[in-house]
């Protein structure tokens, strides 16, 4: 029966038990047996099945490098002899239950003292003793429990962060405060003229409103006039001076009426624009928090290397590697700089580099880049070009990558300045007619003009639309960057696919086998000798045969040809397992045309290939037909072998462009190919590999089975299990401009009631405060209501 | 009638007081985290006791 692993919930077989509680792998069930020693199985009962997939790898080298002081001082914050802060990102933590791990890790190791979590930021900061738990020994723990910390070398941006966050919290509540106070005691004025006399209470009620006004003047609005004078200073009009000079309008106006006792200003107003306007200033800042794009080649490296130096074995920054130094690069570690192979056993797995799915075995004395992993036994290697010029890192300097993206202004900027200028118009035109009709209303007048067409309609509506838009789509596991990347889907008439990781999942690849079966013998020889290899291809067709309880047999001679396949003799039989051109160096009569895929022979002759089989995502089929329907333009490029071809086009339908063997400059080279014929490019993929392409792209988006790893700089990220609904996706964030339009027309016809009473000098206080707020809340609530519409085709396809 | 004048004196004078509460609490960095504490105060204790005492390794 099918079971899902107590820890984590991946899908499981029955072979590891404890209790009556399954697990997947022997990582799952240690960190379950650390919980349980320690009391802590509240992590179970707090939310089901919580964990993080072990997968049962702990490289416990991996850390080495916080042992370097240089490496402590910058992630430590702060520290006495017995205490020390530390402030950890751990992209993991999505539940309840890792709270509450997190809080308690004081309970698994007395060296923590304090630790608190940050659920949205998905930071942790712990206290905790140097001399009981080492830092290593802290992020070891962290990771052996499922949460390893993404590490960041280079200063604190979080914190300064914090600081602005928090002036805009103090200016929304003076700004909140004042206004609703304002509001409260201009009723009286608002309910003068009908109800009867306040008389000498008012200028109480009008002195105490100006006084309360000065602090949203001085304090709450300085963003805009700073904002509307910097731009002025660059002979540009942008969307904060309207608003500037209607709250200087407003508020002198006021200022006027109250000193010559004219009337009790629209203070009310004034205060009511600054408020609405800078709670939608927070909530713009607050949906882009979470995220963080920026990010190039180095944060795809490891922080430290191992450094062999007479022998011994020394942590360095990697910043520090030089030419010449020998590094020692471990199972599972990636190889930082460009360098010459000094040890046998070199399996290379450049996926990230070339979207190559099969890792590469490199002969000794060659040369290993950047950005491939090692798969096999430890080795070492000595750097011939330091980490800056290595080929991966290079194609991140290229100067086509140097140009700023989505430049564009917003398609709202030109209505903005539209906007201006239709209103300074219409101000001079009331002008000139009240100075020809009655020239005692030309001040009131104009002043009323500019007080009630707020270009703040325009700006919340940009403003919350954008910011609905791009929560929604997180909702559906799509993350942008910023508004920006909306808008430019309007504009995307041509979609790159990438293969590798995009439309196939890296980690379901499966093996199918074709030809002739095989006797419970011969299974068991295949077994017995692919067991000996550390082949990850070698190592799936073990994990095939795995299942099915065959012998353990003695090996009688093995030789390894790198890069080749594998020559063995057991149990008196000859068997060649490897590639189709080995097995044809070797005697062995093949009649099919030789492909990829692992050919195995007895005794020479061929039994049957072992394929590949990619596993492409579900619904892709459906997806790209969608599209193809809307008028886009599917491209596919690939790093891998044209092998596919055939089933890539059953899948994909006929008439897609197809690249195979694109190496990361090609891509980026194709883009910029298609961008000069005049295409808008967004291209969708994964892995450094397509980095260049993605930034080079109008639009990029990574697909990501973990959204916490490995991300290229892109403009969007996109979970692996999503790319089936990228359709819709791109339907719906292109509905945002159809909104913002529809809002738009709203908020004009606002406008014309408000100019109605404005032209014929007859804007009452009260007109204006009543419309004010009604416009911006029906505004807000409107875009809410519009944004979560449209994500019905979404929301019925999950 | 001219009460009104002490009692909206009282009113702006109470209102402050919040805003002063507010500007405390931001400053405080209550307003940093506004998920992690509504979780973290329904963590029980006892009910760890309990789960210890229900699985037992066997492995």
């Amino acid at each position: 029966m099918q079971q899902h692993c107590y820890h984590c919930g991946t899908d499981c077989d029955e072979s590891i038990l404890i209790d009556d509680k399954f697990f997947c792998c022997d990582g799952c069930k240690m960190v379950f047996q650390l919980l349980d020693e320690n009391g802590m199985c509240q992590y179970y009962d707090l939310s089901a099945m919580p964990g993080m997939s072990a997968k049962g790898v702990f490289a416990s080298d991996k850390y080495n490098y916080l042992d370097s002081v240089a490496i402590q001082d910058q992630l430590i914050q702060f520290k006495l002899d017995n205490q020390a802060h530390v402030v950890f990102y751990l992209p993991q933590i999505h539940c309840v239950s890792c709270v509450w791990l997190l809080e308690n890790l004081h309970k698994i190791n007395p060296g923590v003292l304090h630790s608190q979590t940050h659920f949205e930021k998905k930071e942790i900061k712990i206290v905790f003793n140097p001399t009981v738990i080492s830092l290593k020994e802290l992020v070891q723990l962290l990771a052996f429990i499922g949460y390893e910390p993404m590490i960041h070398l280079g200063g604190n941006d979080w914190l300064k962060k914090k600081k602005v966050n928090k002036l805009q919290l103090y200016k929304i509540g003076v700004a909140g405060f004042c206004f609703s106070n304002i509001m409260m005691l201009s009723f009286p004025e608002y309910l003068s003229t009908s109800v009867g006399d306040i008389g000498n209470m008012r200028p109480f009620f009008v002195y105490l409103n100006l006084l309360l006004s000065i602090p949203v003047l001085l304090f709450s609005a300085k963003g805009f006039f700073i904002s509307a004078y910097t731009g002025l200073r660059q002979r540009w009009l942008n969307i904060d001076a309207p608003i500037a000079l209607a709250i200087l309008v407003t508020f002198s106006r006021s200022v006027y009426e109250i000193l010559s006792h004219s009337g009790a200003g629209y203070l009310d107003s004034m205060s009511g624009i600054v408020f609405f306007m800078l709670v939608g200033r927070w909530f713009q800042d607050k949906s882009y928090d979470s995220f963080s794009f920026e990010r190039d080649y180095s944060s795809f490296f490891p922080l430290g290397v191992t450094v062999l130096v007479e022998g011994k074995e020394i942590n360095k920054p990697l910043s520090e590697i030089i030419k010449d130094e020998q590094l020692l690069i471990r199972t599972d570690e990636m190889v930082a700089a460009d360098a010459i192979l000094l040890t046998e056993g070199a399996l290379i797995d450049y996926s990230f580099v070339t979207g190559e799915n099969a890792p590469i075995e490199v002969p000794k004395g060659e040369i290993v880049f950047a950005g491939g992993i090692q798969k096999g036994r430890a080795i070492q290697v000595r750097v011939v070009k330091p980490v800056g010029q290595s080929y991966i890192t290079e194609l991140w300097n290229s100067p086509l990558l140097n140009a700023d993206k989505n430049v564009d202004k917003s398609f709202v900027h030109p209505w903005s300045q539209y906007f201006t200028y239709v209103l300074f118009g219409i101000a001079i035109c009331t002008g000139m007619y009240w100075w020809w009709v009655n020239p005692a209303n030309i001040l009131p007048a104009v002043t009323s003009v500019l007080i009630v067409a707020c270009p703040c309609s325009l700006l919340l509506t940009v403003t919350f639309t954008y910011g609905n838009v791009l929560r929604h789509l997180g909702k559906f596991k799509m993350y942008c960057k910023n508004s920006s990347v909306l808008e430019a889907m309007e504009k995307i008439d041509t979609i790159v696919f990438d293969k590798t990781g995009t439309l196939t999942n890296h980690e379901d690849a499966q093996l199918v086998y074709e030809g002739i079966e095989f006797t419970k013998e011969e299974a068991s020889i295949i077994f017995n000798v692919t067991r000996e290899s550390l082949h990850p291809l070698s190592q799936l067709i073990t994990k095939h045969f795995g299942s099915q309880n065959l012998d353990q047999l003695q090996i009688e001679d093995i030789q390894n040809f790198i890069g080749k396949g594998t020559l063995a003799i057991c149990n008196h039989k000859i068997i060649l397992i490897g590639s189709g051109s080995f097995l044809q160096d070797q005697g062995v009569v093949i009649d099919i045309e030789i492909q990829s895929g692992v050919y195995i022979a007895i005794d020479k002759e061929l039994k049957g290939i072992f394929k590949m089989n990619h596993a492409y995502r579900k619904g892709i089929a459906k997806m790209i037909q969608h599209l193809k329907l809307n008028g886009f333009q599917v491209h596919l490029l690939s790093g891998d072998h044209p092998t596919e071809k055939n089933n890539l086009t059953e899948i994909l339908g006929e008439n897609i462009p197809m690249q195979f063997e694109q190496n990361p400059n090609d891509k980026l080279n194709y883009i910029q190919a298609l961008q000069s014929n005049g295409h808008k490019v967004m291209m969708v993929g994964d892995g450094l590999n397509d980095a260049g392409a993605l930034k080079k792209s109008d639009i990029g988006i990574a697909v990501t089975d973990q959204t916490h790893l490995f991300t290229p700089a892109s403009d969007a990220i996109l979970e692996g299990a999503m790319v089936q609904n990228l359709d819709q996706l791109i339907h719906y964030a292109k509905k945002g401009k159809t909104i913002i339009i529809l809002i738009f027309i709203l908020s004009i016809l606002y406008n014309l009631v408000g100019m109605f009473f404005a032209t014929r000098a007859q804007l009452s206080p009260m007109v204006a405060a009543i419309l004010m707020p009604i416009s911006s809340i029906s505004i807000v609530s409107l875009s809410a209501l519009l944004s979560y519409s449209f994500t019905r085709g979404l929301r019925a396809k999950n | 009638m001219s009460v009104l004048i002490i009692l909206i004196i009282v009113s702006v004078l109470v209102a402050g007081g919040f805003l002063i509460a507010f500007l405390w609490s931001v400053n405080s960095g209550q307003m940093e985290d506004d998920y992690t504490p509504s979780v973290r105060m329904l963590f029980d204790d006892e009910l760890t006791d309990k789960s210890t005492s229900k699985s037992k390794i066997q492995s």
